[in-house]
Formats: structure tokens, sequence, C-alpha cells
């Protein structure tokens, strides 16, 4: 079976490595460098915390048990590679309002009951895992499975596994349409380097997936999300735990109409701290936003002020694939055969990177899913076009 | 903030701009990070400090003090130094006023008319084994020392490298005390006589050019300071201080020669390799680049983004004369000053052969393909996280990586306090050469940053606008 995969971000990669290593006969189209867009432009937060029950969580957890399985198996695949720096740290989500305390509450009880480990601290124990969280808190919860990798390392990983596998992948190759066959099945794609031919398509064109799918006749609702981040200056202080703020949650789960912010932070294996982040749907716009980064520095430092002085030397966006009703879409498109999704994760893409690819697999092959995937489907009930 | 144009950097291409506008007439803001006007040309010791006439350090000094006093003393032009740019956006240009390290610093937004960038360059030092041993200095890092702090370097020092720049830094270090016991010009003889000695008489359009080079060549020949060309230092060695260094004959890619290497004992090393264009506002700004990655502009030194100028070293390293001539171009422009005026087409006149004169120069001195050769897998490329020449090596080879952020990431380089300030452009150029295909893609570079200056957490915060953008 030959499959060609749009996209050498971390979605792309992550299905080329698992379809390889099922004998499927892969190549990448990239019309860039591999990681150049949205998988080096964010963090890399495995996270379960910001999750309500309901299928995203579900593919959450499957896909956190994946990646912690990933080192090894990397590790097996590729030899010595540069470390991806996976961690398992933790996540502590701060409450600073009573009504956010209550939310909060609320959420950890009902992801307990999906199976997350979720332990409601008192003010006390917040600040001894955590001395520089602000006084004035009011409750927190602390999630022991909450990890990080770092994102860019961890695509050329899958991408060295997947090429050590027999993958290819080509950049500076511009995917620009499709061939048919008489039927109307995809057979192939168009590039600026000529034809190439396949069974099957895979679109992972992270926040460009909506505008590739319609280049290719087909059907996807993916679009930008802008979210910015700041970068400190090596310190020698660490945050042992990722650190958010309670309106976090609210924030990835609101609809994008105005600009949101919450805050994030964390040490990276480096030593510098990563502060997010924004997230606003204003197209592909990359200019510098000044409010924005004093926005997100004003949160920050009242979730913790001792960070006040630390210096940001660097400020970067990037694009999350937006797809409306906060779900990544999953599998065929609903008209065209041989086209396939796996796009639109949102800010959760790096976290939901190795199920993704299972789920996609398995659907490829005609084999039974690990989860189930209908949520995922293009043709499920929320992505019908509001009028 | 809305003067009529603003002006950042103080050097002589920001002088000059700053001149021609408030001549026209315009108000002017003129900002610059360091305490003084001047800019790395015209660098000098504070008046309260200064303990023997500049002159004798700075041979063009009366030029500096008449424009200096010119603006200085102009009510139309508010000078600014301590102004740290820390972004350029839709709003505006954003500035902190006060020590670069300090915190609670003013914080002000221009909102101009016209906006001349004139942020000139920063020497460049391309790595060699060693140069990360206390006792190297890059060039200009040197020469600053020499004539801002009057502080030499070392008592024995050689200054290797390449460019014309080296000779003034010698000329600097000299009078400074120390003992310079050898110039090395990497580049061949034959390319330099090729460009320098090409169509003699366009330096008869230059007679400044020709007067500062004779001048260095004679206060060299008279200091009897050695100059070699073709040859190069390819290691420094030492413990914890350097104490010596290999010189190497090079061929005309740069590649040392088995024959013709010696030791020469020395206490300090001065590496020059040209400048790297100061780029991350004119980005900022939306300016295009051209190709050689400078800022491009048109006859009037308007950039592709308007209302923004560029004038100086950013435009291409040419020199103070040609700073001169751009800046008096951009900020009688920006001012919107007559099209007929005379001193417009004195600047315009000026700028053509000067440009043609330092085309030569990039030419002669351009930077040989394989200087890399004189690393060795322990070489320190990027200083600020210590990753080696081997560390790329290894990671261009395990990933086949063709894109600067994973091989970045990957790697590390570029990523500490400087931003690849130091060693962008080398630690791009190792890359490329060894990335699958023979060159980088997707077209990201080390030159854009958003955030062109650090600044504390707590400042940034103060800094909020309404959370929700009006549509
Ligand atoms: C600020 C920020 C913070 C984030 N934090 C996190 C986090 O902590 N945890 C987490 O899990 N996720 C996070 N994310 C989200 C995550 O980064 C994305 O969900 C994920 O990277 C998407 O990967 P992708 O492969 O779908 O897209 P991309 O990485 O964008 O890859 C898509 C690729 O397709 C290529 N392409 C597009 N069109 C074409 C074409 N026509 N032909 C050929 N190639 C094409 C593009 O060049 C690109 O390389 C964050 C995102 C942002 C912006």
């Amino acid at each position: 079976m030959k499959v060609l995969i749009i996209g050498a971000g971390i979605i792309g990669a992550a299905c080329a490595r698992t379809m390889s290593r099922r004998g499927i006969d892969v190549t990448i189209l990239e019309r860039g460098s591999a990681v150049g867009a949205t998988s080096s432009a964010g963090e890399g937060n495995l996270l379960l915390s910001d999750k309500a029950p309901g299928p995203e969580l579900a593919l959450a957890t499957y896909s956190l048990d994946l990646w912690r399985r990933l080192p090894a198996a990397l590790a097996d695949e590729i030899g010595n590679f540069t470390s991806i720096e996976f961690e398992a740290k933790g996540g502590l989500v701060v409450a600073t309002s009573a009504e956010e305390s209550a939310g909060l509450a609320q959420l950890a009880e009902a992801q307990r009951g999906a199976g997350v480990e979720a332990r409601l601290l008192s003010v006390d124990e917040t600040l001894e895992l955590e001395p520089d969280v602000t006084p004035s808190m009011i409750a927190a919860v602390h999630y022991p499975q909450d990890a990080q990798v770092q994102p860019t390392i961890a695509t050329e990983a899958l991408l060295a596994s997947a090429r050590a596998a027999g993958a290819r992948v080509l950049v500076d190759t511009l995917v620009t349409g499709s061939r048919r066959d008489a039927s109307g099945r995809v057979v192939g794609l168009t590039t600026n380097r000529g034809d190439f031919d396949a069974d099957h398509v895979v679109v992972a064109a992270g926040p460009w997936s909506g505008e590739v799918a319609t280049r290719l006749g087909g059907t996807l609702d993916v679009g930008p999300r802008k979210g910015w981040l700041l970068v400190t200056t090596p310190m020698a202080h660490r945050i042992a735990h990722k650190v958010y703020d309670a309106n976090y949650v609210g924030a990835v789960q609101s609809d994008g109409g105005e600009r949101q912010f919450a805050t994030v932070l964390e040490s990276t294996a480096a030593g510098t701290v990563l502060i997010g982040s924004s997230r606003e749907n204003v197209g592909f716009d990359a200019d510098a936003d000044v409010a924005a980064w004093g926005a997100i520095a004003a949160r920050a430092v009242r979730l913790m002020p001792a960070l006040r002085d630390a210096a940001i030397m660097r400020a970067y966006c990037g694009f999350r694939p937006f797809s409306r009703d906060h779900l990544p879409v999953i599998g065929a498109d609903r008209d065209v055969a041989g086209l396939w999704y796996a796009a639109g994760h949102e800010g959760a893409g790096i976290g939901l990177a190795p199920g993704t690819a299972e789920l996609l697999t398995a659907l490829l092959l005609g084999a039974p899913t690990d989860i189930p995937a209908e949520p995922f489907s293009s043709l499920r009930p929320s992505l019908a076009r509001a009028a | 903030m809305t003067p009529d144009v603003l002006v950042i950097g103080a050097g002589p291409a920001g002088l000059a701009a700053a001149r021609a506008a408030s001549r026209v007439g315009a108000t002017v803001a003129l900002l610059d990070a360091s305490d003084y006007v001047g800019g790395q040309y015209w660098r000098h010791l504070p008046a309260s400090r200064a303990a023997l006439d500049q002159s004798v350090l700075h041979h063009d000094w009366s030029s500096f003090l008449a424009l200096r006093d010119e603006i200085e003393g102009d009510p139309r032009c508010d000078v600014v130094t301590s102004a740290h740019v820390v972004a350029i956006d839709g709003d505006g240009v954003h500035v902190l006023i006060g020590a670069s390290d300090g915190r609670d610093r003013e914080r002000r937004v221009y909102r101009a008319a016209a906006v001349v960038l004139a942020t000139g360059a920063f020497d460049r030092a391309l790595p060699v084994p060693g140069w990360d041993l206390p006792g190297v200095f890059t060039a200009g890092g040197a020469q600053a020392l020499a004539k801002g702090e009057r502080v030499a370097v070392g008592e024995r020092v050689v200054v290797a490298g390449t460019g014309p720049f080296l000779l003034p830094v010698a000329a600097s270090l000299g009078q400074a005390g120390s003992r310079v016991v050898g110039v090395f010009e990497a580049s061949p003889a034959s390319r330099l006589l090729r460009h320098w000695l090409a169509r003699p008489w366009e330096f008869g359009a230059t007679p400044d050019k020709v007067g500062e080079l004779a001048r260095y060549a004679w206060g060299q020949l008279r200091e009897r300071v050695p100059y070699h060309v073709g040859q190069a230092v390819t290691a420094i060695h030492g413990d914890d201080h350097v104490t010596s260094v290999t010189v190497s004959t090079l061929d005309s890619s740069w590649r040392p020669l088995a024959r013709g290497s010696r030791t020469i004992e020395v206490d300090a090393v001065c590496l020059g390799h040209g400048f790297t264009p100061r780029l991350e506002l004119a980005i900022a700004a939306g300016s295009r680049l051209s190709a050689q990655r400078f800022v491009e502009v048109d006859a009037d030194q308007r950039t592709s983004a308007t209302p923004y100028f560029a004038a100086g070293e950013i435009t291409g390293i040419g020199g103070v004369d040609l700073a001169l001539a751009e800046g008096a171009i951009a900020g009688h422009v920006a001012a919107r000053g007559r099209a007929d005026d005379l001193e417009l087409r004195h600047a315009r006149h000026a700028r053509h052969a000067l440009v043609r004169f330092a085309t030569r120069i990039d030419a002669a001195h351009a930077i040989g393909s394989n200087w890399s050769t004189w690393l060795t897998p322990a070489t320190i490329v990027c200083r600020c996280e210590d990753v080696t020449f081997g560390d790329l090596l290894r990671v261009s080879r395990q990933s086949r990586a063709t894109g600067l952020r994973s091989l970045k990431l990957l790697s590390r380089a570029g990523l500490g306090p400087c931003q690849g300030r130091v060693c962008g452009r080398s630690v791009e150029a190792l890359l490329e050469v060894r990335a699958p295909g023979g060159h980088l893609t997707g077209g990201s570079t080390m030159d854009r940053r958003p955030i062109s200056t650090p600044v504390r957490l707590g400042e940034l915060a103060t800094w909020t606008t309404p959370e929700v953008r009006k549509p």
C-alpha cells in the first residue's frame, strides 16, 4: 500500500512512523522544511489536566501512554538520537478566585471519574510543591500524569524512525492538487516537483489543512488560531512542575471569537522558562504584537511574582490548527475516496500525535482501533455547518 | 511621542539623518541604546574622563563634533540615549529608557510619521579552535576597549581576519599601548589586487576614502606592523589564557596549506571577519531583505515597508562616508524635504561613488568557502550554549534535517542569550553545506527576533492594552 502524507509536522511524522512500521510505503511531501511550522512554534505539553471527560481526553490518555513508551522504542529504532526530553513532571493548576476554584474542583472530580489522577491541594500543600506560586492563590489541583517533550526534537526523531523504516521525506515540495481516477477516487498528487501516485492521501497540513483539503476537492474546516509565547534567558531557578492558571481550561475550550489569555509556565531542560500563551483567530498574521506579550506577562507575574525580574529574550508565535468543535478530524473525507485527514488538533497536537497515528493507521488498514474513532470522524454532527 | 521623524541609531548614518531631517524643518527624535551618540565608529570616552585629545584616536573627530554639536543644540531634535527599542509592531516603536539591565525603566511608544532605521552592524568573528580562551577579542570589541576605555587588550597582540577594518583596529591597539606583532589578512594577494586596483579612476571620486586608507597604510609602516595577506590565525593556544597562535598560509578558498604554518607567542588575539547587519528592527517593520541579507532600499533610502527608511550598515557594509551620505538622503526625504535640494544632490552623488567602492571592498574581502577546514570537532561554535562543531556535524548527520529551527533545537546553537547574534551566520553557513541537498530549506534565518533586546517580565507586564482587540 502506497500512502502520501502532506505535511512534516508532528502529526505527519507520527503517522509516517506508525504506517511505515506496519509495512506501508510512505512518502511525506512537505512544502518547506520538516518541523518548520506549528510543531516547532509551541510548547510540548502532554496534558490530561486541561481536558474534560470525553473523546479528547480518551485520545489524550491513549496518546500519553504511547508517549511514555516512545523514548525506549525510539532508542531501539534510531539509536542515540538527541533526547526528546520526555519528562513526566506533573502539572499544577492554580485557581486565584473563588469562582475558578469551584470550577476547578468540579472539573477535577469529573476527571477522576474518567481515570485521571487529580488531587486537590491546599494552599500550603501547593506552596510546598511549588514555592513561588502566588500566596494569594485559593486552591490548586495536582495532575501527576501531565508530561512534556521537546516537540521539535520529538518530531525529528519520529521522522528519523520513519526513514529508518523506509519512509521518504521530501522537503521543498508543495502539494498543488490531486489526481483522480474515473470514479473520482484520489490516486495521487500534483506538486511543484512533479506528480506522485498513491493508494491513499493523508492531509496532515496543520492549520493549512482546510486550505489543502479544498485544493484537493475535499471538505475540512480547519484554520489557524494564533498563539504567542515568551522565553526567558536561561535561569538558575527551576519551576519543578508545569504551572497553569485555572482559566487555562476555559480558554482552551473557548470558541475563539475574541482574544484569550491563559498562563502556562514551565522550565525547559535548557534552563529557560516558557511563558504562554495567547489564543486568537486572526488568520496567519505573524507580526509582532506588544499588547499580547504584555497581557501574557501580566498574568504570568500574577501567578508567579518571583518571575518579575526574569529577562525575556524571545517571543514567538504559531498557529494552532483550529477545528470548530475543538476536536481533531481523524478519518476519511466525507465524499472523496482515498482522501484522509489527521488535522485540527489545535493546542494539543503534540500530546495527541501518537494516538492519532495509531487510529488513522488502523482505519487505513481496515483494522480495529484501540479506542473509538467515530468521535473524530469528518461526519460527526458537531461539524455540520451552521447556517 | 509623535515626532515627524524618528531615527533609531545615533552612529554616523543616524546622526546624518537627524541633521538632514531637522534642517528641512522636521521635529526629530534620535534614539540610541548607548549612553552617548557616535555609534561604533565614533566611540569615545565620556567628557568627564577624556584625558587625551580625542582627535588622536579619531582622525575625523572634528566632523563628529560638528555633527554632534549641531544636533545636540537643535531645539527640534530630541536626542534620547540609553533608549532600548524593544519591538516594532502595528502600534508603533516600543522603547525602554534606562540601563540595559535595569528594571522599571521608562516606557515610551513612538508613533512617528516616518522612521529612519540606522541600527548599524556588529563585527563578526569566525570560530577558530581556541577562540573561547580569555585574551581573544573581536576586532571591534578590542577597538572599543582601546577607543572607549583606553584599555589595551594585551602586550603582544595579533589582529587576524579580513577587511580594511583590521588596519584601524591595529592602529587603535598601538595607540592604547599594545605591540601589534602582526596583522593577518586572509584574502589572497591576487584577489586584493584584482578588486582594489581595478578601475583606479573610481578612487578619484572618493578622495576621503583614499586619504583614510593611505593614512592607515602609512601608520602601519611607521609603526612597523607586519601586514600579511593570504594568512590566518587557524588555532589559538593556551590553558587558561592565550599564550600563542598558529598562523597558516591559506589557499584562495581559505583552506590552510600544508606548508607555511608557524607559531607566534602572544597574549591577545583580535579576530575580525567583516560585519553582520543588525536587522531585527527592519524585519519587524516588515522591510524586505536582499539576497545578500541587507535591507533593500530605493534611491531615496525607502524600505519596502512604509514609512520606514534605512541608512548605513544595515543596507550594506560601506563605511562611515557612505553611512553619512545615506543618512543625509534618508533624513531629508523622510522629512519631506525638497527634491531639488543642493545638499541632497551632493549626498546622492557621494553615495553613488561610495557604493561602487564598497562593492569592490566586499569582493576583495569575501569570506572563503573553506574556512571551516580549520575547525576541529571540539571547536566551540556557539559560545552561549557551548555547542561544538562536532555537535553540528552529529545532529546534521543523525537527523538529516534541512530546517534551521530543527537544527537549532537539536544542537542548541543560537538559542542562548545572544540569540545567534554572535554565532548565527557562521552556524548557518556550517549547517548549510552539510544539509542533504546542500542547502537549508524553509527560508528561516536567525535574523528574525521580534524582541530585539531583553526586557524584564515585570516591565512587559505593564504594557497591557485591552485584551479584546476591536474588530
Ligand atoms: C503557542 C502554541 C503553543 C502550543 N502548545 C502546545 C502544547 O503545549 N502541547 C501540545 O500538544 N500542543 C501544543 N500546541 C499545538 C501543536 O503545536 C499543534 O497542534 C501541532 O504542532 C500541529 O501539528 P501538525 O503536524 O498538525 O501541523 P504543523 O506542524 O503545522 O505541520 C503541517 C505541515 O504541513 C505543511 N504544509 C502545509 N500546506 C502544505 C502543502 N500544500 N504542501 C506541502 N506541505 C504543506 C506545512 O509546511 C507544515 O510543515 C501549541 C501551539 C501553539 C501555536
